[in-house]
């Protein structure tokens, strides 16, 4: 396990490496100054600027020292705030978008293994019909409309709460629920493929020859067996609540690092989309990594694989 | 002899979107105790759906046992409730499957799936179910016990799982255990051993046993009694001498016929039989095996035949065995092996369809 653990970072490690080149080189190719929008700099000010950010040397150069300083996880300044440092800009913001994103994550596993379990169990019935619907309706929605929809239901027609801001749990209960949603639809799906798969194979029917009941073989031989490959797709659906907090937490005015990310990008703050983009990079390869772990301890024979003794 | 099972007129249909599929028609035997009954007959005649059916394991929807009586103990099971039917499975009938490789849980523990059931109908506590796994280990002869009662299911061989399964169904001692072709998926010498072990825990624990196989060749060496099944009937049944020396129903005859036999040392022709399997959503008039048989008769096409009895044991659902029907010479390699059977009637009976 631990041989196998050492092989996967530094895997991730070449990983963010190569995202952080192309990163790197992709911001080069990008039109535009994150000066020229201000336009009340005069040339010479313009060359100062440059020479202080170091983009007056030649590219391999600056890639060298971007390289160099990522490595001592200095993400550089902000073009745009005040030279602030880009991983305390990050840091900063992290809280909001971080409990935003489990909240949604969590509760959109929950609430979609368990409805999945029941379409399973209750298959080809009313309820399953229903939930099979539901999914469809959370996936073909973005989670955009569905929050601008709560907004105007439940924020402003029925005050049941707040349309927007960041000042309490009642404020995370709408953009949680706009971004799990996706999340709900797809475990749900998922895990009901899966159960249906599983109560048909030969082991679920020894279970049942052997005189267990119902709700037992579900409970202890049918759950295990169909989450496994469940897990596989929380690391992309963790992806997708990412990208969806870009445009949650603007519709919300929620002060997390999605939020910032679009704002940097509307000002051509280059470190800080690079240091943003290369964060949330890592964010994800470390959430796959953690599935994969996640994955070891439900399945028996990975475990084996993975050459733990 | 007592008879542990009975089984009366028994029909098992599946609601499918093309129709419904009658995959069991009518199927009539008992089980003695002890004894070990082979059921034989080709792919898709019926066989595991009848064993199933014995345990209600029949998925529902889309199957379910249209007709018929399976009387265990004196009592109907197919009049069980769910709950009373779960203290059946396992403890009175346990069940071993085909393929090792994939009826055991692959998440689980083997000690938890053995324990399971001795937990579930003998209340026993965990540990003293983990003493009766460890005992039932080493009796179907996994070696190292203490050590493979903690691991799971992919670090066993296929020969290794399926003693497990074993292990698992003779946990509580039924008294029938059902195994549906449980060394087909096994290499040869895997197969006998498994057989061997099968025989051996018979005698200890006085099971009998359902044997099901298309195997004709395992069947000789393990059964008491032959049910020959075909096109969801059982069209014939007799001790393994009366089958096999003294076959009476065509099909079985192609049966016999399509067997390789090492005794026979010259090079005889494997004679397949010819045809497919009759549709079980329009089963045929008359008798279902009639357009592939060389031996039918007019009112085969016509009438279904009815049981007809050779012996007190022997019974043949042909109509081959009217007194009016004329006489046919079966196959070479049949008649070659064919002897008297002094027990034999002098002449057929016919049954009275008392159950029909
Ligand atoms: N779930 C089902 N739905 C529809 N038809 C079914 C179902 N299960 C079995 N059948 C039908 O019942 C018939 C008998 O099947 P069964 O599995 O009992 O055959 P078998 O004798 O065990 O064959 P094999 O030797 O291949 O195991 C087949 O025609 C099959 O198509
Ligand atoms: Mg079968």
């Amino acid at each position: 396990m631990l041989r196998y653990t050492l092989q996967r970072i530094i895997y991730m490690l070449i990983t963010l490496f190569i995202i952080a080149t192309l990163t790197f080189f992709l911001m080069k190719l990008l039109p535009g100054s994150p000066l020229k929008s201000q336009d009340k700099l005069t040339p010479e000010q313009i060359t100062i600027i440059n020479e202080k950010y170091g983009l007056n040397d030649p590219l391999p150069v600056q890639y060298v020292n971007y390289l160099g300083n990522l490595a001592q996880g200095d993400l550089g300044l902000s073009f745009q705030y005040d030279n602030r440092p880009v991983t305390e800009m990050i840091a900063g913001r992290i809280g909001p978008s971080a409990q935003l994103g489990l909240q949604a994550l969590i509760l959109g596993s929950i609430v979609g293994l368990i409805l999945g379990i029941i379409a399973a169990i209750k298959h080809n019935t009313f309820f399953d019909y229903g939930a099979t619907f539901l999914a469809v309706i959370g996936i073909s929605i973005p989670s955009f409309v569905f929050a601008g929809f709560m907004q105007f239901v439940l924020g402003v027609k029925l005050q049941l709460l707040p349309v927007a801001l960041w000042e309490g749990f009642s404020y995370t209960i709408m953009p949680t629920l706009a971004l799990s949603g996706f999340v709900i639809a797809n475990i749900s799906r998922f895990m009901r493929t899966e159960l249906l798969e599983v109560m048909a194979s030969d082991y679920i029917m020894l279970a049942k020859a052997k005189g267990i009941s119902q709700s037992g073989i579900i409970i202890k031989h049918a759950i295990r067996n169909a989450l496994i490959p469940v897990i596989t797709i929380i690391g992309p659906l963790a992806v997708n609540i990412m990208t969806g907090s870009l445009v949650i937490e603007r519709i919300f005015a929620i002060p997390g690092l999605g939020e910032q990310f679009v704002k940097s990008i509307s000002m051509n703050d280059y470190t800080v989309i690079m240091g943003t983009t290369i964060f949330y990079s890592a964010l994800f390869i470390f959430i796959i990594f953690v599935v994969d772990i996640l994955y070891g301890i439900v399945d028996p024979r990975i475990r084996l694989a993975g050459g733990r003794k | 002899m007592d008879k542990v099972l009975e089984v009366k007129d028994l029909h098992v249909s599946f609601d499918t979107y093309g129709g419904i599929v009658k995959a069991v028609r009518g199927v009539n035997f008992d089980l003695k105790k002890g004894e070990t009954l082979a059921i034989v007959g080709e792919s898709g005649s019926g066989k595991s759906v009848t064993s199933k059916a014995l345990m209600r394991l029949i998925p529902n929807p889309p199957g379910r046992i249209s007709k018929g009586e399976i009387l265990f103990d004196g009592r109907d099971l197919t009049k069980l409730s769910e709950k009373e039917m779960q203290k059946v499975r396992g403890k009175e009938i346990a069940m071993i499957f085909q393929d090792p490789m994939t009826s055991l849980n692959p998440t689980m523990k083997i000690g938890s799936q053995i324990m399971e059931s001795l937990i579930k109908h003998q209340n026993l506590s965990k540990s003293a179910a983990r003493e009766r796994a460890l005992e039932l280990l080493r009796l179907v002869g996994i070696p190292q016990p203490e050590v493979r009662i903690n691991q799971y299911p992919h670090q066993f061989s296929g020969g290794m799982r399926q003693r497990v399964v074993v292990a698992v169904a003779l946990s509580c001692n039924p008294k029938v255990l059902i195994a549906d072709e449980p060394t087909t998926a096994l290499d040869v010498t895997i197969q006998a051993q498994i057989l061997e072990l099968m025989k051996d825990l018979q005698n200890k624990i006085d099971t009998s046993i359902i044997f099901i196989t298309h195997d004709l060749g395992v069947v000789a060496n393990v059964a008491d009694r032959v049910a020959v099944m075909y096109g969801g009937q059982i069209v014939e049944t007799g001790t393994v001498d009366e089958i096999f020396y003294d076959p009476r129903h065509p099909y079985t005859w192609g049966l016999l016929a399509s067997m390789p036999s090492l005794d026979t040392s010259v090079q005889t022709e494997l004679a397949a039989i010819p045809g497919t399997p009759p549709d079980l959503m329009h089963p045929p008039k008359g008798d279902a095996f009639a357009p592939r048989s060389a031996y039918a008769l007019e009112i085969d096409f016509e009438h279904e035949p009815p049981m007809f009895q050779i012996s007190d044991t022997h019974f043949a659902k042909t109509w081959l065995l009217h007194e009016n029907a004329p006489a046919v010479e079966p196959p070479k390699a049949v008649v070659d092996r064919r002897r008297s059977m002094s027990a034999n009637f002098a002449k057929p009976r016919l049954v009275e369809e008392a159950v029909r």
